[in-house]
């Protein structure tokens, strides 16, 4: 178990260096400083400006060789844009803002309490709402209920999020004025009717995808041979349903829970910035509004560590869900 | 470039006929393709005519007579395409907003132009919705369609040569995937078009990007599994080369999965171009940007709804009827369904 752990956060963190090294690219070679730097300080900006604006966000070194030092110098290689580059995000050390200097780290600080109260909800109610309603459908397999069920997922699934977002904003914010229409309170027994909005609109948008995946798994269990068995000895077919095929169905919903984890961060992103919740999502939009490479190369970093811990967590609770899977 | 479209055009009406020939000489493909037609006749209609809309408003050429304003000559130097022709948007527009079917103007009460003609009505700026719809038409395909053509024979390139051989080739490919996969594919999106800058080709590009791991997974795991399997074990066994046995009995066992995949990634296409309009770096004249602008018409009074109405459903009837053709799809050629059946 202990060399499984070790060597799988091993592997973590090579990704981690892999998804730096698609940074390095992105943001460094393919977008270039000198540009990020001109656009940032202005066409009629001086020189002295203009290199100070540079040395300030880190953007004034060499790519990957720097030539002021000899070729035996350890110098040459660290003290460049690549070596800082993997340094500073390694370090957490995000520096400043592109568009308003303003230091990075604090902002997602500030961010994380909004878009983790809009997106925990959310990924819990829908996760229970979708389990829910396929155990519901695939307990009634092969009916009308399960058929139309289907159906209207499929509805569901073909309509945009942007069609939810506005649509839902429109028909409960404005006509029925059930909720406010838009804002946040840190306040906890205010920011609930702010989050209330999202929260729905997010569990509808995921409800046709979800429902249809969590049918397919279950009806896969459904066919296994233990369900007969517990049938045979008298078992009744809510007692199956719940007991047995949900919990052995676990493994694979697991999976698809850490599948959607990158999808709840997307699916923040609209609703945080139509709902003006001052999260994560919000701070990505701004930063694509605001031409903020380096806040936005951040946000990206912080997704994929997130996504990278949440994997490993998962291979990990594989363990405690299903007594089967030994880790080697 | 117009004629970059019309060339396109040309290509894939041949590539089309090709395709179609081949299915016809291929029993399994032709009786697939039968049965789709049996069981979503409807579907595979409405995605004929988007095909045909699209095809239209590709072919385009410059010259002819414009009529309209004045201020439309330029449009005679511009390419204008089958579709433009017909409609002719610099003479079929009013000052504004004007209802469907209207006979004035929404707000000002002022005769229209074209009183009544207008069938789904104007936007802000009196254009015909139904144009702009119709003008979406090609923007939808192009992202969904051509992003698929460009990932899916790189997708399957790297998947199988990974499944297949194996050893070090698996090793990298496997790590590119993974280190792709674990950024969420949103910002990773956003990234590479911030850098890459807007543009059909950028996006598309993008789209590409971060589009191809998933198919490039699932060709590894199923190549991973046929490799062993015991005609490809005898195939290796009478002496054919590597080349032959992916050609041969590699690729034809994936073709069921190229296909629904191609027409899943198509919708998630489509479907994720509105969330990047909405972010002001989608594709000019695609629907999420008619969606994103119909955003604030809603809190008019009295409200202005044919224009949402207008892209939503145009984008909602597609993303359903392709959805529903891949669903039924998965059906009649997963082998594991089609036993139950029998």
């Amino acid at each position: 178990m202990f060399a499984y752990l070790v060597r799988r956060i091993a592997y973590g963190f090579v990704t981690v260096l892999g998804v730096l090294m698609l940074l390095f690219v992105l943001f460094f070679a393919i977008a270039d400083p000198d540009d990020i730097a001109r656009k940032a300080v202005g066409e009629r900006a001086s020189a002295e400006v203009y290199e100070q604006w540079k040395k300030n966000h880190g953007y004034d070194k060499p790519l990957i060789v720097n030539t002021d030092h000899g070729a035996a110098e350890f110098a040459r290689y660290t003290d460049t844009l690549f070596f800082d580059h993997y340094r500073r995000m390694l370090t957490f050390d995000f520096g400043r803002s592109d568009a308003d200097d303003s230091p990075i780290a604090g902002r997602i600080l500030a961010g994380a309490v909004p878009s983790l109260s809009l997106t925990v909800p959310l990924f819990v109610i829908g996760l229970g709402v979708g389990v829910f309603f396929a155990l519901l459908v695939a307990f009634f397999r092969d009916t009308y209920v399960d058929r139309s069920v289907l159906v209207l997922c499929m509805l569901a699934m073909s309509i945009a999020s942007l069609i939810y977002i506005i649509g839902g904003q429109y028909l409960i914010g404005m006509l029925l004025r059930w909720f406010p229409i838009s804002g946040f309170d840190p306040d906890p027994t205010v920011a609930y009717r702010f989050l209330a909005l999202p929260v729905l609109i997010g569990v509808v948008s995921g409800f046709g995808a979800d429902v249809r995946l969590y049918r397919t798994v279950f009806l896969e269990e459904t066919n296994r041979d233990y369900v007969r068995t517990a049938r045979a000895k008298g078992c009744g077919d809510i007692r199956v349903m719940t007991a047995h095929v949900l919990r052995n169905a676990l493994i694979p919903i697991l999976t698809n829970v850490v599948l959607a984890i990158p999808f709840l961060f997307t699916g923040a992103l609209l609703l945080e910035s139509f709902f003006g919740i001052p999260g994560l999502g919000s701070l990505t939009v701004e930063a694509i509004h605001g031409n903020d490479f380096s806040t936005l190369r951040t946000m990206v970093y912080i997704g994929a560590l997130l996504f990278i811990l949440g994997q490993i967590l998962t291979d990990v609770s594989y363990t405690l869900a299903d007594p089967r899977v030994r880790l080697r | 470039m117009p004629w970059i479209s019309n060339i396109a055009v040309l290509v894939l009406v041949a590539l089309g006929f090709l395709g179609w020939r081949t299915i016809r000489r291929n029993r399994l493909w032709s009786e697939a393709l039968r049965a789709l037609w049996r069981r979503r006749r409807i579907s595979l209609v409405i995605i004929a005519v988007y095909v045909v809309i699209a095809l239209l408003d590709s072919i385009a050429w410059v010259g002819g007579t414009v009529s309209g304003d004045v201020s439309d000559a330029v449009a005679a130097f511009k390419p204008r395409s089958i579709i433009d022709r017909i409609i002719a948007p610099e003479a079929f527009k009013e000052l504004s907003y004007s209802a469907p079917f209207a006979e004035a103007g929404f707000y000002d009460d002022a005769p229209l132009n074209h009183p009544g003609a207008h069938v789904l009505g104007t936007d802000i700026l009196g254009q015909d919705v139904l144009y702009r719809a119709l003008k979406g038409v090609r923007v939808a395909l192009l992202i969904g369609g051509l992003t698929s053509l460009i990932v899916i024979p790189i997708a399957l390139a790297f998947g199988v040569a990974a499944g297949y051989f194996g050893g070090r080739i698996d090793d990298v490919v496997f790590f590119v995937m993974s280190t792709l996969a674990s950024v969420p594919s949103l910002l990773l999106l956003i990234a590479l078009i911030m850098v890459l800058g807007i543009g059909t080709v950028q996006v598309c590009v993008a789209l590409g990007v971060t589009g191809w791991v998933g198919f490039c997974r699932l060709s590894r795991g199923e190549t991973l599994k046929l490799r062993e399997a015991d005609y490809v074990q005898a195939a290796r066994a009478l002496g054919v080369s590597h080349a032959g046995i992916i050609l041969r009995h590699i690729l034809p066992n994936l073709a069921h999965l190229i296909v629904i995949t191609f027409a899943l990634q198509f919708t998630g296409l489509v479907l994720a171009e509105t969330i990047l309009s909405y972010l002001g770096i989608g594709l000019d004249g695609s629907w999420g940007q008619m969606i994103d602008q119909a955003r604030d018409e809603l809190s008019r009074d009295p409200i202005v709804w044919w224009n949402l109405a207008a892209a939503s459903c145009a984008l909602f009837t597609l993303v359903l009827c392709v959805n529903l053709c891949a669903d039924a799809m998965r059906d009649i050629l997963d082998p594991r369904t089609r036993r139950e059946e029998q």
